[in-house]
């Protein structure tokens, strides 16, 4: 039974060996088919996932009606102390299955399209080695069945993100931004470290499987000493599950930890699609639902899951009306859509018709992996094209490319919510969920739903419609901002060559059907089926909202017109505000410019100078003055003065033995 | 097999160097030696864990003991556990990568190699004696060394740093002194071995454990007697300071495990005071890290935080944290020696090692600035890499004493990994990304004997980072007698 999954240990495995063979020979020996290796193997890793998920969703993942969590092959990579072990493990069960199928479809889909984006780039072997070393990392990720694996390959995520960010690397804009993602997700990791070592110590084991039966067990020794103990007055399993949560919040750009997202859109735009869209920023949102059946034995953690989420939804729906770089729109749309992902889990319960939250998170997450890409991709068919990510920059583009036009057209009804696209079904769900739990989060699920459509619909009148078509067909904005290393170096005309548009029409379709998918029989908090429905009367509202959202949009923006500049600043410094990000990142700034650097950095760095060594100089002064009354010597050969003081100290200690004897 | 060929070889190598003529000779013997040194600790590992295999439990593998002082009763006794091969095997792959990148080093080239043929042969005696006053002997011999290597061919202020390292080392060797004669008036004899069975009376050990500790964490950077590791890093010549960093540094951490082994009831009483000055050591180190603008001074200054958690692990006194403590000591000086050699690899070439001056490195040296890279990485503590293994199983060792203050010493020392990440990734943003400078896009990549010293280092990083299990199956049935030691003597007293 166990080893019928074994073979799934080839999906991670591709990838890594594609990035070692890419990473040492891809430049000098494989440089012209490096794309076509890497693609190669994501599609074989994909076809295998596919393979997986049949047989595990359809043949015989289910006993007794419910799917069981199977661990596939473990085995101890660091051993601590007896019980406490660092285990290299596959865990097979309805939510890594599914974060498979997402992983590998959409990172196979980015390869096919940087086929077509990447081409004729200097380092182009380096791309596909990183964009490897990243999907590896990522399916690591979900299949780890050991807490500490989940941190490892969460690292590696970090860091392969880094390197994709920082791709053109001579641009100055891009380092800042690919070390601000790595900074401010490592000092989210420095949490979750803290929560792997709180849960491990009173759990007693760091596999997951044994730590949720041991934690959710309400008699077992360890659940009653993690309850008991507690820290500022909350227990120690709150805050566990908390600093776990600091964790998720920092890689899924939550609300105040979401600072490096819209700057890592200075990485090419295919990797954005990849890392921005549907794997790493929703690796919090399944390190929470991994973990859930803990969190459901933890109000308060489930609390603070369900605010951070509903918070991090509306505010960066809110600033995604505001900004003008089409990435920039599309990363905070992320955000909000990933807070919608989190305040469902927040809500959910473990198990039952309770546990709908816990279905509809996952269910959103899978339909807005594919949406969400497809958005990114089209958005980088566009910048691929005009070299720009400003909307001023763009316009009537309807006609010049009609493939990106109708794809990026169903994505932004998806990402609305308008039926029959697959965000309609998952969106329902969550607000369903929100509405039988909460209102307080209904309303703001409902009100973040209404500014998305707009948003969306702002981003593809204005790219779309709003201005005639640039009459000249490779009409190079010089001043706008560059993505392309070199752009001189290719030219394009039109929507580019098929290995571009063919992803964009598989996701398009994926962004149509994926909706209908039984999800709710697959994949659930306690594994068994959840009667689902969608319900005509309940869906009115938010889908009439979403209508109306999207045509006040079309009367602002489908014609060039002065109606949104005058609501604008009719907002006034809501409006100025929500443009500068709410000056989050001033914020920011101002910790690490002005307190963190000279007020702990500098005067450190100082006193070692002065202070620290200064007194060690003091001594060997005095040292030097006293042997030089004593002694009269003036050698000036430190040899000497170092054999005094090592003869010195030698006297002293053996009368100081004898003395003490 | 025979320890004492560990001496003999490079001892050998050492009279050889003198011998022969000419720069061309000179490296090749050094080379050489410096294989047969790493072929000879491959070996010795193959036949301990045979030994170890074929059921040969002792806690001293290949012992041999031979009087050499009768009136004193100093006897030259040798013998490994895990933790001291640990180390032998690190020496030996450091010396062939620190004998490599000083391939074109021809200012006084056969001085040069001998002394570091010469340091090398210290370090290994260290880590084989049995013996105290053996211990001590070869400390020194490695000390001495360390002072011609900066105060000749070292850079900038060099006489000034090759007398504060040589001063603060000798004083730090004095108080090891103090601490270890001490001990030897108390119970008679230098023998580790008799010390441990006999055991030492609470009130010496309370007494002259301060002097042995203190004395050895001079050499291992302890705060605050970290003041000679910048100055003397910067100043030294490239594989000088990867021998500094990577093997001296380790006689230091070293000798404070095996004190505190020896001395475990004085261990306990102060160990909050290790824990305290080792949690400063960390953030302090970290922070001063990150306003660094020099590439040496930065590696040097986080050289004293990731030292800190080598005495972390030890004032912790667990089974977990003091094994970690000896793979952060493999790991930093395999990881530290590469940064040197890298930082080297950049200076030979750009002539400075100022970030600001620097940028976009990767464009014209992709080979060296990967390594450089990959130094980082294994700094900030990326899995797969060792670092990561290291300070995991520091953290997880001190997180598993309850007690509160040692709690917030752990989650202090674990803040440091973010400020880690700030100043590698500063130093890579600027020096290695960015924009290239016109006159540095004409340099060349690393040469062969640079690139094989850096994928020796690397691939040491590789096997701890990668498969940990296998540093782990040969230290932890050391650090187990080190924790039954330690309960023993506890209980006698």
């Amino acid at each position: 039974m166990m080893s019928n999954y074994f073979y799934i240990l080839w999906i991670p495995l591709l990838p890594l060996i594609t990035f070692v063979i890419l990473g040492l020979f891809g430049r000098k020996y494989l440089a012209g088919i490096s794309g076509l290796i890497g693609t190669g193997s994501l599609l074989t890793s994909t076809l295998l996932s596919f393979v997986a998920a049949k047989q595990y969703f359809f043949v015989d993942g289910k006993v007794n009606g419910v799917f069981q969590k199977i661990v596939a092959f473990k085995f101890t990579w660091l051993e601590f102390s007896p019980g406490l072990s660092i285990d290299i493990g596959m865990i097979v069960d309805p939510i890594s299955v599914m974060m498979l199928v997402v992983v590998t479809s959409v990172s196979l889909m980015v390869h096919v399209f940087s086929l077509g984006y990447m081409k004729g780039e200097e380092r182009y072997a380096t791309y596909f080695a990183f964009l490897s070393l990243f999907t590896f990392s990522m399916l690591g990720l979900i299949l780890s069945s050991n807490i500490f694996q989940v941190y490892m390959f969460w690292e590696l995520v970090g860091v392969s993100s880094f390197l994709l960010i920082s791709y053109y690397f001579n641009k100055p804009s891009a380092v800042a931004a690919s070390k601000k993602a790595f900074i401010v997700t490592r000092f989210a990791d420095l949490g979750f470290l803290i929560g792997i070592l709180i849960l491990g110590y009173y759990g007693g084991t760091l596999d997951i499987g044994l730590l949720i039966e041991r934690l959710t067990t309400a008699s077992s020794t360890q659940f009653i000493s993690i309850t008991s103990a507690s820290f500022l007055g909350a227990s120690m399993l709150t805050w566990g599950l908390t600093l776990l949560f600091m964790g998720g919040a920092g890689k899924s750009a939550m609300f105040p930890l979401h600072i490096w997202l819209p700057d890592a859109m200075e990485g090419p735009t295919p990797v954005s699609a990849l890392i921005h869209a549907a794997t790493m920023v929703v690796a919090g949102v399944y390190l929470v639902a991994r973990m859930f059946p803990v969190f459901s034995m933890d109000e308060t953690a489930l609390n603070i899951v369900t605010y951070v989420g509903a918070a991090s939804a509306l505010f960066a729906a809110v600033i995604a009306c505001t900004q003008t770089d089409i990435k920039r729109v599309l990363a905070y749309s992320t955000m909000s859509q990933i807070g919608y992902m989190m305040f469902a889990l927040g809500i959910s319960k473990n198990g039952g018709e309770a546990g709908l939250g816990y279905m509809a998170s996952m269910f959103h997450l899978f339909t807005h992996a594919f949406f969400k890409s497809l958005l990114f991709l089209g958005a980088g068919s566009v910048i691929h094209m005009l070299h720009s990510n400003e909307m001023r920059d763009m316009g009537g583009l309807r006609k010049i490319m009609p493939v990106t036009h109708i794809a990026f057209l169903i994505a932004c009804l998806a990402i609305a919510g308008i039926p029959p696209f697959a965000g309609f079904f998952s969106k329902e769900e969550i607000l369903t969920a929100a509405f039988h739990e909460n209102k307080i989060i209904y309303g703001i699920a409902l009100f973040t739903a209404a500014l998305t459509s707009f948003y969306m619909f702002r981003l593809y009148f204005n790219i779309f419609w709003s201005k005639e078509a640039p009459t000249s067909n490779h009409a190079h904005i010089e001043n706008g901002h560059n993505t392309h290393d070199t752009h001189d170096a290719h030219d394009h005309h039109g929507e580019g060559p098929w290995v571009m548009k063919l992803p964009l029409i598989i996701l398009a379709a994926c962004a149509v059907g994926v909706g209908f998918i039984p999800f709710s029989n697959l994949v659930t908090s306690d594994g068994k089926a959840l009667e689902t429905h969608i319900d005509i009367v309940f869906s009115i509202v938010p889908v009439a909202l979403s209508v109306l959202a999207i045509l006040l949009a079309a009367s602002f923006y489908k014609n060039q017109n002065e109606k949104s500049d005058k609501v604008a600043s009719a907002l006034g410094g809501f409006y100025t505000a929500a443009h500068k990000k709410f000056y989050v990142d001033e914020v920011y700034i101002f910790m690490t410019k002005k307190i963190i650097f000279p007020f702990i950095g500098q005067p450190i760095a100082w006193a070692d100078r002065n202070i620290v060594d200064g007194f060690m100089l003091l001594l060997a002064k005095v040292t030097l003055k006293i042997s030089e009354l004593i002694k009269g010597l003036q050698s000036g050969k430190v040899q000497n003065y170092a054999m005094y003081f090592f003869g010195g100290i030698l006297a002293l200690s053996i009368l100081f033995i004898y003395i003490w004897k | 097999m025979n320890l004492t060929l560990l001496i003999l070889i490079p001892l050998l190598t050492a009279v050889m160097i003198l011998l022969v003529k000419g720069l061309q000779q000179i490296r090749v013997v050094g080379l050489i030696g410096a294989v047969a040194q790493l072929g000879l600790a491959g070996w010795l590992l193959n036949s301990f864990l045979n030994e170890r295999a074929a059921g040969n439990n002792a806690t001293y593998l290949f012992e041999s003991n031979h009087t050499w002082f009768k009136a004193l009763n100093i006897n030259y006794h040798i013998g490994v556990d895990g933790i001291a091969l640990a180390m032998i095997l690190l020496t030996s792959l450091i010396v062939v990568a620190g004998i490599l990148v000083s391939w074109t080093m021809d200012k006084l080239s056969k001085e040069y190699f001998f002394l570091l043929i010469l340091l090398s042969m210290g370090a290994y005696g260290f880590f084989i004696s049995l013996d105290l006053f053996t211990l001590f002997f070869f400390l020194e011999v490695a000390v001495i060394p360390k002072f011609l290597l900066i105060g000749i061919w070292g850079s900038g202020d060099k006489t000034k740093s090759a007398m504060k390292l040589a001063l603060m080392l000798m004083a730090g060797s004095a108080l090891v002194m103090v601490g270890l004669f001490g001990v030897y008036y108390n119970t008679n004899t230098f023998d580790i071995v008799k010390i441990t069975q006999l055991g030492i009376p609470v009130g010496v050990q309370k007494f002259f454990f301060p002097f042995a500790f203190l004395g050895f964490g001079v050499f291992a950077a302890l705060f605050p007697f970290h003041t000679w590791v910048p100055d003397g890093h910067a100043s030294a010549p490239t594989a000088a300071s990867m021998f500094l960093a990577g093997i001296s540094m380790k006689l230091g951490g070293y000798g404070c495990l095996r004190i505190a082994a020896l001395m475990p009831d004085a261990a306990h009483t102060y160990s909050w005071i290790i824990i305290l000055l080792a949690t400063i050591a960390i953030i302090y180190g970290a922070f001063a890290t990150m306003m660094q603008t020099d590439l040496k001074y930065i590696n040097a200054y986080s050289s004293i935080s990731h030292c800190g958690f080598v005495i972390l692990g030890i004032g912790m006194l667990n089974k977990t944290s003091i094994n970690g403590a000896v793979i952060q000591m493999v790991s930093h000086g395999l990881m530290t020696a590469l940064f040197f050699a890298a930082i080297g690899m950049i200076y030979s070439r750009t002539h400075t090692r100022m970030v600001a001056q620097l940028g976009g490195l990767l464009k014209a040296m992709p080979f060296i600035s990967t390594v450089f890279v990959i130094a980082g990485l294994c700094s900030l503590g990326l899995p797969g890499f060792s670092g990561f293994v290291a300070e995991m199983t520091v953290f997880m060792g001190s997180w598993q004493n309850p007690n509160s203050a040692y709690r917030l010493a752990t989650i202090l020392s674990g803040a440091s990994i973010v400020v880690t990440a700030v100043y590698i990734l500063r130093a890579t943003g600027r020096a290695i990304m960015g924009p290239i400078s016109a006159e540095h896009a004409l340099l060349k990549d690393a040469t062969w004997n640079e690139k094989l010293a850096a994928v020796l280092l690397i691939a040491g990083i590789l096997v701890i980072g990668l498969a940990p299990f296998l540093i782990n199956h040969l230290i932890m049935p050391s650090t187990d007698v080190i924790m039954l030691q330690m309960g023993k003597v506890n209980l006698l007293n």
